[in-house]
Order: structure tokens, then sequence, then C-alpha cells
């Protein structure tokens, strides 16, 4: 132990004396760099080009797109077939048509649950505001897909849903709500929960409790303090967090998949499944382009209202 | 005597019953003697043998904590370096592309980070031979690229709450640039550090869509193989599998909370 | 009010200081001392953030062994100031030579000059004795001489039980001598001090102020002290330089900075002045007239360099230079101005009386209070009788 400590002593030393500053700073922020060009931006690029590329020419065996010499002039020789495929295609509109349905929908739901809860939380005691908010965190540690996987046994036709409903008397015969847009909804408001609460109670319990006091003391009741000072206060958590409930539920795959039957089509299940069982690359290319550009004004919201709140 | 409940409280219920009832439900189930999963069938450990002895599943848990443990620590030295170089350097070419893509892999779906990624893997193997194929090193760096991000977000929360001036002091008092890094800023940093890694590690142990693209055959990580097994319905095992999971991460998650609300009481000025 | 009317009339030499006096020469004013070569220069510094110039252009010489302030409000550039001597930041324009060296080019760890942090930036990571020792294992120095140093230094700041402390378990006052300690430990050429004092109590302040003094003293290290609080740089400072707008509207002595202030803002800032806008009427070898409306008066002052005929001046007194008493004092070598208490402010110590002159115009006036309140006759609506000597005004500069 004493030798290791000695050794990586002396490996500091021999470093400082050899590092600049310059040396230092250009090191921490070309290494994360250049493995974000290299594994985020350039497989991005990749995918737009091969969106443009003919089906045939594209699909496997696999002509190697970066023939160097020809790869620049394949650029601009793209097509946009696969594009021209997906917007005549009314099953593919339709899908994302439905993945924003789906994805807006459970936004406003995760947001109905999640601001009463988050705003409990938020005024809740020193103690169990912890534990509250441990609560909260604690699902989002353990892994999405079980979560999602636990519906399967509530939602069943013989799941404990229908049999309680059933015990009370309630209903006579079983509901069907597997493999139904029900369950899709359920899955999405039920995962993306935490990413609601967490933003909004960082907005809300930032909210000086001598606001709502002074409003009070001006003569505002209970409701139109809520109004007029905690919401427009805790807009930019609102946002956030509907931006990161949103962004991410369009692009679902595994909760249509477990829980969504043929019929509750969502565009991250579709692209899924043309890469895996057609192997149409460009196609499947083409697709999640599209999406990406649906999403870049909800991203941009997000960046805007993190960059504000990052200055704050 | 009723006491009404206050809102507050009745909503807290209401939406931890939410949060609780699917988890406590499977864990409940994974007790049931009965090999139909729906019907209850008296106490048992019955899946839990049944589990041990899958020697498939025990494969896909060592393979997703080695490839955890791998990408967690790279993840934590590049997201420290990035949540460094973005909180201290307020201007550099190319700053904004760079806090950009530490940003964007967020909220990217995860659909397109895999297909991006293993279409990217592919021509690179047609350009220059490497990787060969794909399996734990192409799930090992996709899972470096999304989790990076998530560590550098928390390293970049902790300077922000940090005074600035501690290390302009030691480099006042005559310490060197790298000096100033290894004795203040990656001490300080520690507690972000160690709350990045295990957020890394829990991203990377959770991934099933971006594995699943990237992956080759014979590299089967436990997400993978839970979903191969769940997605025609309840298994008992798989809810074995999900009580244990589910316990670890809770033990994990308490002492992580304890050990850093404790050291934080220790730094408040007495 | 004087009979002889509105326009006093001055036929002596009057002494309106426009220019500080020449104090005598000695070596504790290496200032005075041509011979003497500044300790550091500081030569046409600016330091640009894009369009904003926190510090614009200016010129500080420094002697060893000063105690120096540089005073000024919060956005005046005395950190920026700092920040550039320590090597945090590069200057724009201009140079800074300590000791004969530039700096320019010198990173902070290389420069000889220590900095206390307004945050004290105590690693809190460290103990108070690994906190004062950083910089001396930085340099290399054997484990035996660190630890002596330390113990010495911990001895000077009265701090000598709470080596093995760490930063979170000391008060505020604690706090700031153990990051005064790491700071001189190094005995650096100079210290440079970020509001020194700005974190503790009024209390702990006040006597805090002569400690450091006192371990300047004994260090003979050269203090520059940036700080907001105008008592402060008065009780603490050989010199002070005033700061506005990344400017020296004046730097002095603190005796200088009071009683003859250059600018308007320099007499604003410290303490309260009661100042007149005039206009100079007729300006005759070394003397000129200047009419002052507010007072209804003309006053015979001094040239100044640069004004002449029509030019608008502006003519100052401060409050406890003027007299007040409910009736007529009895010798009036200078003019006796009426008006009555508009309002009042009781100290304990001294009473600060606004006095409203016919004119309309308001001036405060302060007076101790020799006598018991309950004996004084001074009162709100009172009409009262003022006058100050012509040589306590000052002319100043916008």
């Amino acid at each position: 132990m004493n030798t290791l400590v000695k050794s990586s002593d002396r490996l500091v030393r021999f470093v400082n004396r050899r590092l600049s500053g310059r040396a230092v700073n250009q090191l921490m922020v070309r290494i994360p760099y250049i493995w974000l060009l290299l594994f985020f931006l350039l497989p991005l690029v990749i995918i737009l080009k091969i969106s443009l590329a003919d089906p045939v020419m594209a699909r496997p065996p696999y002509t190697p797109m970066f023939d160097w010499a020809a790869g620049a002039v394949q650029w601009f020789q793209g097509t946009l077939d696969n594009y021209r495929a997906i917007f005549n295609d009314r099953l593919y509109m339709y899908t994302y048509w439905s993945s924003v349905k789906f994805a807006s929908v459970s936004t406003v739901l995760v947001l109905l649950i999640g601001y009463p809860m988050a705003y409990a939380i938020a005024r809740a005691e020193g103690k169990w505001r912890t534990i509250f908010l441990l609560l909260v965190i604690l699902p989002f540690w353990t892994s999405f897909l079980l979560r999602v996987y636990a519906w399967l046994g509530l939602l069943n036709t013989y799941g404990l849903i229908n049999k309680t409903l059933m015990g009370l008397g309630i209903i006579d015969a079983p509901l069907e709500m597997m493999y139904t847009d029900f369950a899709v909804y359920i899955g999405i408001v039920y995962s993306y929960l935490p990413f609601m609460i967490l933003p909004l109670y960082a907005s809300l319990e930032k909210l000086d409790g001598d606001l709502r006091d002074a409003a009070a003391d001006l003569g505002a009741g209970p409701v139109r303090t809520f109004i007029d000072v905690t919401l427009p206060l805790s807009l930019p958590g609102v946002i956030a967090g509907s931006m990161l409930v949103f962004i991410p539920a369009m692009g679902e795959y595994v909760i249509p998949t477990l829980l969504g039957g043929p019929d509750n089509l969502m565009i991250g299940r579709v692209l899924y499944d043309e890469y895996f069982f057609n192997m149409d690359w460009p196609l499947s290319s083409a697709i999640a382009i599209v999406l990406l550009s649906l999403l870049i004004v909800p991203i941009m919201i997000l960046r805007y209202f993190q960059d504000k709140e990052a200055a704050a | 005597m009723m006491k009404r409940l206050s809102f507050p409280l009745t909503v807290l219920i209401f939406g931890y019953a939410f949060l609780y009832i699917p988890i406590f439900s499977m864990i409940a189930y994974s007790f049931n003697k009965s090999s139909l999963a729906t019907t209850w069938g008296g106490f048992s450990l019955r899946w839990y043998g049944v589990l041990f002895e899958n020697s498939q599943a025990f494969d896909a848990l060592m393979l997703s904590i080695r490839i955890a443990l791998v990408s967690a620590t790279f993840a934590t030295a590049l997201g420290t370096c990035a949540g460094i170089a973005l909180y201290r350097f307020r201007s550099f070419r190319g700053r904004r592309l760079f806090s950009g893509m530490i940003a964007a892999p967020l909220v990217m779906p995860e659909v397109i980070t895999g297909l991006s990624l293993l279409l990217f893997f592919i021509s690179l193997e047609n350009l220059i031979g490497w990787p060969a194929g794909r399996g734990v090193d192409t799930i090992t760096i996709a899972h470096i690229t999304f989790s990076m991000a998530f560590v550098a977000i928390v390293v970049q929360a902790r300077l922000a709450g940090q005074d600035n001036s501690l290390e302009e002091a030691a480099q006042d008092l005559g310490a060197r640039p790298f000096r100033v890094l290894v004795d203040i800023t990656l001490p300080l940093l520690a507690p972000a550090m160690i709350a990045g890694w295990l957020l890394a590690f829990t991203l990377s142990f959770d991934d099933l869509v971006i594995s699943s693209f990237v992956s080759g055959p014979g590299a089967n990580t436990l997400p993978m193989y839970i979903f191969s097994k769940v997605k025609l319905g309840v298994k008992p095992d798989i809810n074995a599998l999900a009580t244990i999971i589910v316990a670890l991460v809770t033990i994990g998650v308490v002492v992580a909370m304890r050990l850093m609300t404790r050291k934080d009481g220790g730094k408040k000025p007495g | 009010m004087n009979d002889s009317g509105n326009v006093y009339k001055q036929h002596e030499t009057i002494a309106v200081n426009t220019e500080a006096k020449s104090a005598p020469i000695g070596h504790g004013r290496p200032w005075m001392d041509p011979t003497i070569e500044p300790f550091i220069r500081v030569e046409g510094v600016s330091k640009h953030f894009g369009d904003f110039a926190a510090v614009d252009r200016v010129d500080l010489d420094i002697y060893q062994g000063e105690l120096f302030s540089i005073l000024g409000g919060s956005g005046s550039g005395k950190t920026t100031l700092l920040r550039v001597l320590a090597g945090f930041e590069e200057p724009s324009t201009g140079r800074v030579v300590i000791d004969g060296v530039d700096m320019a080019g010198i990173p902070p760890h290389r420069r000889p000059v220590n900095m206390m942090f307004q945050s004290y930036a105590l690693f809190p990571h460290m103990t108070v004795a690994k906190n004062i020792a950083y910089g001396l294992k930085r340099d290399g120095m054997r484990k035996a001489v660190i630890s002596e140093r330390v113990a010495d230094v911990l001895d000077l700041v009265q701090m000598s039980d709470f080596g093995p402390r760490k930063p979170a378990q000391l008060s505020g006052g604690q706090r700031q001598r153990v990051a005064l300690a790491r700071a001189i430990v190094k005995r650096p050429k100079v210290l440079l001090l970020d509001e020194p004092l700005g974190a503790l109590d009024k209390k702990l302040r006040e006597s805090t102020q002569f400690e450091l003094a006192n371990i300047q003293y004994k260090s003979g290290i050269t203090f520059i002290v940036v700080t907001h609080d105008q008592e402060e740089a008065m009780t603490l400072s050989t010199r002070i330089a005033v700061m506005d707008q990344g400017r020296f509207p004046q730097v002095g002595t603190p005796t200088e900075i009071y009683e003859y202030p250059e600018t308007r803002f320099t007499a604003d800032f410290i303490g309260t002045i009661n100042s007149f806008e005039g206009s100079v009427e007729s300006v005759s070898g070394s003397e000129m007239s200047v009419s002052l409306p507010a007072l209804d008066m003309t006053l015979q002052v001094p040239v100044k360099n640069g004004i002449s005929n029509g030019d608008t001046v502006c003519l100052a007194v401060r409050p406890e230079k003027i007299w007040i008493s409910t009736s007529p004092p009895e010798t009036a070598d200078t003019a006796v101005l009426t008006g009555t208490v508009e309002d009042q402010g009781y100290f304990g110590n001294l009473s600060l009386y606004r006095v409203r002159l016919e004119t309309g115009e308001i001036i405060q006036v302060s007076a101790q209070n020799r006598e018991r309140q309950s004996e004084r006759m001074i009162d709100w609506d009172a009409t009262v009788h003022i006058h100050w000597d012509i040589a306590s005004m000052v002319l100043l500069k916008e």
C-alpha cells in the first residue's frame, strides 16, 4: 500500500513537472470531445447518409459506404426515395402520428399526477422530504425493463387488478387491459413519472415560502396564490419535465412491445422491427432521421430552459 | 374519530401506491408456489431455486456486470473531464457543439442511438476491419458514450455548488495546474464522481435497446435475456430475479444516500 | 442674517484647499521621497471584458511596507485589479512590475504574491495545518522546516490549538485567521487581501482591523487590501486609492482623502458632504470669485488650473465643520446663515441636523452632543444659525 502511494505520488510529480496548464486544459477538453465526435456525432452523420442511399445498393451484402474516393460523390448522389416511401405510406404516417399522440397525452397525464406530488414533497418537513424524494428516486434506479414487466402481472385478464375488481363485485367479467392503448399509456406514465417529479421538485423547492406568505398577506387566497405565484415560478420545471417525458416517450420501444398489441403502433417499435426483421437499413435510417427531426423542436426547448436554469 | 387527510398527504399516498404496487406485487408473486403466474398457490422459494440453476441467466448477469463495471469507469473518467471542461472553460472553439453533444444523449431516443451506433460499427468494420464483429466491446463503447453525459451533468452540478476560488487559492500558493487538479479539484469532486459512477453503472446494467442493436452473437446481457423471456408473458423465475435486483438496488441507494447526507452534515459550518 | 449683504467678500487670502497639503517627508511616508523606488508599479493597466472596461488605464505606485487600500463600491473594478496583480487575469493593456520584475506572462503559481480570498477559499478536505503547509510543500521545503513555519504562523494568528481541525469546525473569525496565516506563511513580497473583514460581523471586524494592521507591521509584508468599507480603509491604511468605474479619482493618505477630496465622487463616497454648485464670475490674479445661488452669496477662492470665467464649479463643506446654534454667534468673522431644522437624527455621541435655508437649500450639520439630550435646545422647526470657516471648504472636480 505504501509503495503504491509513493509511486503514484512520483507519477503525479512527473506529470506535474511536464504538463503545462494549457496542456492539462486541452487534454480535459479534447479527450471527451473526440470521443463524442467519433461515437455520437459521426454515427448520426452515417445514418443520415445511409438514409439517402439506394435501398438495393445498401442492402446486405453491404457495399462499403466508405470507399473514400467515391464517398464524396456518393453523398451528393443520394436519393430521397426512402423518405418518399415513408411519406407515401399511410401506415408510417399513422405511426408517427400515433407516437405523437401517445407521447403528448402521456406527458399531460404525467404532469397531472406529478405536479401535485412534487408540490406535496416540496412542502413536506425536512426529514420527510428526503424520504419522499428517495421513494421517487428508488424506482428510477431499478430496472426500467422490470418496472414495465411488473405491469404484465397487474393488467392481465386474470391479473391482480381484474381479480380485485371482480372480488369486490365491481365488475362481473375481466376487463381487457393488456395489449390496448390503455396499457401503453399506463406503462409510459408509470415509467416516466420520476422524470417529471424531479425537475418539478427542483423548481418548487427553490420557491421561497415567503413569496406565498407575501401573496397571502396581500389578500390572495390559496387558489389565487397558486395561480399567481407558484405556477408561474414553477413553469421552467413544468417545461423541463414535460420535455424529459415527451422526447424519450416518442421513441419508446419496450413499452409498446411488452404492453401494447399489434395495433398500438409507435415509431420506435416499427424502426426496430424494420431493422431486425426486414434488414432495410436505408429505410430504418430514414425513419430514425424523421423521428429525430420531429424531436428537434422539443429538444431545443429543453436546452433553452436548462441553459437558463444553469445561468441563474 | 376520522381525521380528514390533507390534500398533499392524499396525493402522496395515491402517488406512491401507483409507483410501488406493481413492484410489490411482482415481489409477492416471486414467492408464489404455483407455476401459474396469476394464481396464488402458497408461499415458496421454488422460483429462486429455479433461477439459481439457470446458467443462462447467470452468464447474462456476469456479462452485464462486466460491461457495467468497465463502461462506468471509463464514463466517469471521460464525463469528469467533460464536466470540468464545460464548467471551467466558457469559450473555446466548438464549445456549443461540445455542450450539445453532452446534453443530447440524455434525451436521444434509444432506438436512434442504437441504430446509428450499429451502422457506424458496421461501416467502420468495412473500412478498417475493426471492430471485428459486434459483442462485448461494441456494447461497452455504446454504454460509455451515453452514460458519460450523465456523469458530466453530475460533475457540473457539483462544480457549480462549489467555491471557485479554491483552485485559484492552490495556484496562488504555488501549485502547478496538474497539482491543482490532483490535490484540490478531484478530491472535492469525489462525491460527484462516485454518484456519477453509480449512475453510469446502473444505466449500463439496465440498458436493453442500445445493447440489442450493437450486440452480436453470444453477447447476451441480462436485460436482453429477461426481455426475450417476458415478451410472451409473466415468468415466475423472472419475478424472483426482479426481486433480487430490486432488493440490491434499494440497499445500494439507501446506503449511498446515508453516506452522502452524513458527509454533507459534517461539512456544515458549526 | 448678516446685514452686510448676501455677498460675502473675503479680503485675506482664503485657504480653500484645492490641492493636498504637502506632508513632512519622513521614512514613514516613502511616497513623498523621490529617492525611493516604488515596490509595485502598475502602469497603464486596463482589463476589458468584451466591450466593458472593468479596469481602465490606471497607474499606481505602491511602496514596500505599505498597507495600501483600494476602496470602491461593487462593480468599481477593484477585485479585477487585484486579480490582475495576483495573475488570475492578464491585463488587456499596460504592465505590472513587482520588485523590479515585469509580471507579464508569469502564472499565479510563480508570482511572489499571495492572496487572501474573500471567501477565504480554505480547502475543506484538509486540516488547518495542512492548509497552511500547502504552499510551503509546493516550494519543496523539508518537512521539519514546514512544521516549524506552520507552528510559528499559527502562533502569530493565535490559532495554535487548531492545527488538526477541519475548516468546517471553525467559526468565521477563526477561518479568517487561518486564511491569513496560509497567505503569509510563504512570506510573499506582497499580500493581496480581498475584502479581508467582509465576512465578519461588526464587532469582530473592529477588533480584527487592528490585529490585521499589527500582523502587517510584524511581518513587514506589503499589504494591498481591497474593500468597500470606507471606515476599514480609513483606519487601516497608509494610503487609499479610491476606485470608481475602473479608474482612480484620487489616491492619497486617509486624511488627504477625507479632508481634501478632489472630486465629488470621492467626497460623497467617503463620509457626507454639502456641495454647492456655483459659477465663476471673475478671475483676477490668484483669486476668483464664485457665486453660489444656493447660499445666495459670492465667495473669493484661490484659482485652480484650467478654470476660467463662466465655468461651473462645486464648493463643498463637511457637516462637522459647520457650527450650529439657536442664538446668533458673537464672533462672526464669517457669514452666518439662518434656517430651520427640518429633520434631526440622534446618534448618541452626535446629532445630525438637516437645516433648510431661506433659499430652500438643505444643509447637513453634525454636532457633538456635549450636553444631555433633555438640555439641548435644538429641535424640529427650531430657527438656527449656522456658519463655517471658508478655509474648510474644498473645490471639487466633477
